[in-house]
């Protein structure tokens, strides 16, 4: 992985020097808490419902071990012993104390991590594909381009005060996009184009939030070595013509939107023709360069080994198999896996660790994984790089402190934001409703039938838990001083894109995870077998029959 | 008033002229908006010819340059405008200014001017900062040096890191 130089550690250090003497000033009172607020949110500091939450960024989700030890050591002296991982590949503690953060801040310099620019109307940390690198599909590793992005936007003078925050993915793999590229402000996906040559796809203005938007395409096909002329145009023109009047306009989506994708691309192409052949060019040497970062580990010459068979010879133990069937993934590499860890156990907020698994999970990447972890958008963490015969041992080891939950990519590996728990901004409960999903559907067996479904909960409509692209989605609403939940169907956010629809009048607390239930209840009595997901069943017959199951007799109401 | 210009408090005696104010008789350095600039223009700059003082534009976010291009080389101060300081669009003026229509002469931030905006504003080219009222600009003087790694091409360093890093032994 990426290894800071002396420029990037100096860079680190001296932003945590920077911001104690801005705590320092906001402690003395020499700056008020309006002039407080975008400093703090430079650094990634929220004031929540109880306490200050802190947002540390992984780029593009890529975590040492000893990174790991870090966070678990930050989880266990300044929050309560847990730490939540994020739908951005991030991981917050929600209970930090503003004298703390700038201790904090150094021992995360110390092991080259900081909490720049994860919040505030600045370019965020860059997302990708949590199997980058591993995936046996995949055209080419996007992790250099995503450090390229990390550098060209860290501290980028022209673009820390944008309308609104900015987001960007990448993936490397066309055919099946793991990222959600195409809901982010800035999509990047690494295509060839037909004559087979490489280079960068670029989509804009897709997002979340109030008004869910899947990306268009500005870009066709983008030589490597103008990526980051090209996005510093895109920038450029949203930072100068992106509305400002108005908090719920100011996505750039509502920009592309408002212009029409012709006409945004005209002003980014001729911003574009300005620049491109100026000081962001790239060369290929420092392209090299940053591949180097991100060679494959040391890996043995294994032959293939059969795990379905393996986990059979194993004897009895379904944990093992559905946990091999859900969470073992497959690898570029011959006999070796990735390892899906759900953070997902019935009961659990999801996402969350603790201190002690964080600890964990540390020792279990250097034994089984080069040391390396993968945070996914999903809010799990994946073990990289793991060989196929040692599975069941490293299942067993997970199973010692609660990580073996064997529900990846089914419907309790749910997507679920802080919610009214945490987020001074929500309207209903979002956690309460995920646990109360997994423990309903605990049944692994019950779980294997329905395959593939995911579920996505948001407390409010800024949609940080992905609710309208979950094939099952969940938004927390206020009606009238109560907590109240509208149902989404037919979400996705992968190649297939698509944004959930809306099935009727909202559910109480009380009410919607029976209506998850009936949900659920439709498809498997109607699907054709056990090859039609939910998604594909959702896409031939629509919402009727879901609408009759939920309403048809209460229509009279 | 003082301000900070080139790293250095500096005292200032050019006059923010008000669309809605005359032109003073007597001689001063004046900023006026870029519409009165514009409409202006002969007489503003006749001024200048005589010795009467220096003319320079007060820009808004909003304002496009290419109007202000063909005057451009005639005014001796560029002044950007900062209604609030979450409001980035004078950034993208000053590096446009700077970048690409070789604009040298002084490049002036002003309104909801803070301390913690004066590395980024430096960094986009602008030289001279007033401050917005009650500020310290003694402290303000200290924002410049606090970060020394700077990862992109800017105005005040045409080489971003991954070319200087390539270009180190
Ligand atoms: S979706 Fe709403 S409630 Fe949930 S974390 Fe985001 S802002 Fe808070």
């Amino acid at each position: 992985m990426y290894q800071y130089d002396a420029h990037d550690q100096r860079l680190v250090e001296e932003r945590a020097a920077q911001f104690r003497g801005q705590v320092q000033r906001r402690l003395e009172g020499s700056i008020t808490e309006d002039e407080f607020k975008p400093l703090r949110l430079q650094n990634g500091l929220y004031m929540q419902l109880h306490a200050y939450m802190l947002r540390v960024a992984i780029p593009y989700g890529l975590l040492s071990s000893t990174q790991l030890r870090m966070l678990a050591t930050i989880a266990r002296e300044h929050d309560k012993g847990y730490g939540h991982f994020s739908t951005r590949q991030n991981i917050q503690f929600n209970w930090i104390k503003l004298e703390d953060v700038p201790r904090i801040l150094d021992a995360l310099a110390r092991v080259q991590m900081h909490a720049i620019q994860t919040s505030g109307n600045c370019i965020r940390n860059t997302t990708s594909d949590h199997l980058a690198g591993v995936a046996p599909d995949e055209l080419e590793d996007p992790r250099p381009y995503c450090e390229l992005i990390r550098q060209w936007s860290t501290f980028h003078p022209e673009f820390a005060f944008l309308p609104r925050k900015f987001k960007i993915a990448v993936t490397g793999t066309p055919d099946d996009d793991r990222a959600a590229v195409r809901f982010h402000d800035i999509g990047v996906r690494i295509v060839e184009d037909d004559a087979g040559q490489r280079g960068f796809q670029i989509l804009a203005g897709g997002g979340m939030g109030r008004s869910p938007h899947i990306a268009p395409v500005v870009r066709e096909h983008l030589p490597y070595e103008h990526l980051l002329s090209y996005l510093e145009s895109i920038l450029r023109v949203y930072n100068r013509y992106g509305r400002r009047d108005n908090k719920y306009k100011a996505r750039i989506k509502i920009l592309v939107a408002e212009l029409g994708i012709d006409e945004f691309r005209s002003q980014v192409e001729a911003e574009w023709e300005q620049i491109r052949d100026g000081a962001l060019r790239l060369e290929r040497a420092e392209i090299d360069r940053l591949k180097a970062f991100f060679a494959p580990p040391a890996y043995r010459e294994l032959p293939s080994a059969d795990l379905q068979l393996q986990a059979q010879a194993l004897g009895a133990d379904p944990a093992l198999r559905y946990f091999v069937a859900n969470n073992v993934l497959g690898h570029r590499q011959p006999g070796y896996c990735a390892v899906m860890v759900s953070l997902k156990a019935p009961g659990r907020p999801p996402g969350d660790a603790s201190d002690s698994q964080m600890d964990a999970l540390a020792d279990l990447a250097d034994e089984y994984s080069f040391g390396e972890l993968v945070v996914t958008h999903t809010q799990n963490l994946v073990l990289p790089h793991v060989e196929q015969t040692r599975v069941g041992q490293l299942h067993a080891a997970l199973r010692e402190h609660e990580l073996a939950t064997a529900n990846a990519g089914t419907l309790t590996d749910s997507i679920c934001c802080p919610g009214l728990d945490f987020c001074n901004l929500a309207n209903a409960r979002s956690i309460p409703v995920a646990i109360e999903i997994g423990e309903r559907f605990e049944r692994l067996d019950y779980l294997s039938d329905l395959g593939e479904v995911s579920l996505k909960i948001s407390g409010c409509i800024n949609a940080c838990g992905h609710h309208h692209v979950g094939n099952i989605g969940i938004l927390g609403i206020d009606k009238i001083g109560e907590e109240a939940y509208q149902l989404m169907l037919g979400g996705s956010p992968g190649n297939d894109a698509s944004i959930g629809q809306i099935v009727g009048r909202a559910f109480s607390r009380a009410e919607i995870v029976d209506a998850v239930q009936t949900v659920l209840e439709t498809y498997l009595g109607g699907r054709t077998g056990e090859d039609e997901r939910f998604l594909d069943y959702f896409r031939r017959v629509g919402l009727p029959p879901f609408k009759e199951a939920l309403y048809g007799d209460h229509q009279a109401r | 008033m003082e301000i900070i210009k080139q790293g250095e408090i500096v005292t200032s005696a050019w006059v923010h002229l008000g669309d809605d104010e005359p032109l003073p008789a007597h001689a001063a350095d004046l900023t006026v908006s870029l519409a009165r600039l514009l409409e202006q223009r002969e007489p503003l700059l006749a001024r200048a010819r005589e010795g009467s003082g220096q003319v320079g534009v007060r820009l808004t976010p909003a304002d496009e340059l290419d109007p202000l291009l063909p005057v451009l080389p005639e005014l001796s101060l560029v002044a950007i405008e900062f209604p609030k300081f979450t409001d980035g669009r004078g950034y993208s003026l000053a590096r446009l200014l700077r970048d690409r229509h070789g604009y040298r002469g002084e490049l002036r931030a002003m309104g909801h001017v803070l301390r913690d905006q004066l590395f980024y504003m430096h960094r986009c080219g602008f030289d001279a900062f007033e401050l917005a009222p009650g500020k310290s600009i003694h402290d303000a003087l200290e924002a410049f040096s606090e970060l020394s790694v700077r990862y992109q091409a800017a105005a005040d360093d045409p080489r971003p890191l991954f070319r200087r890093r390539s270009a180190a032994p």
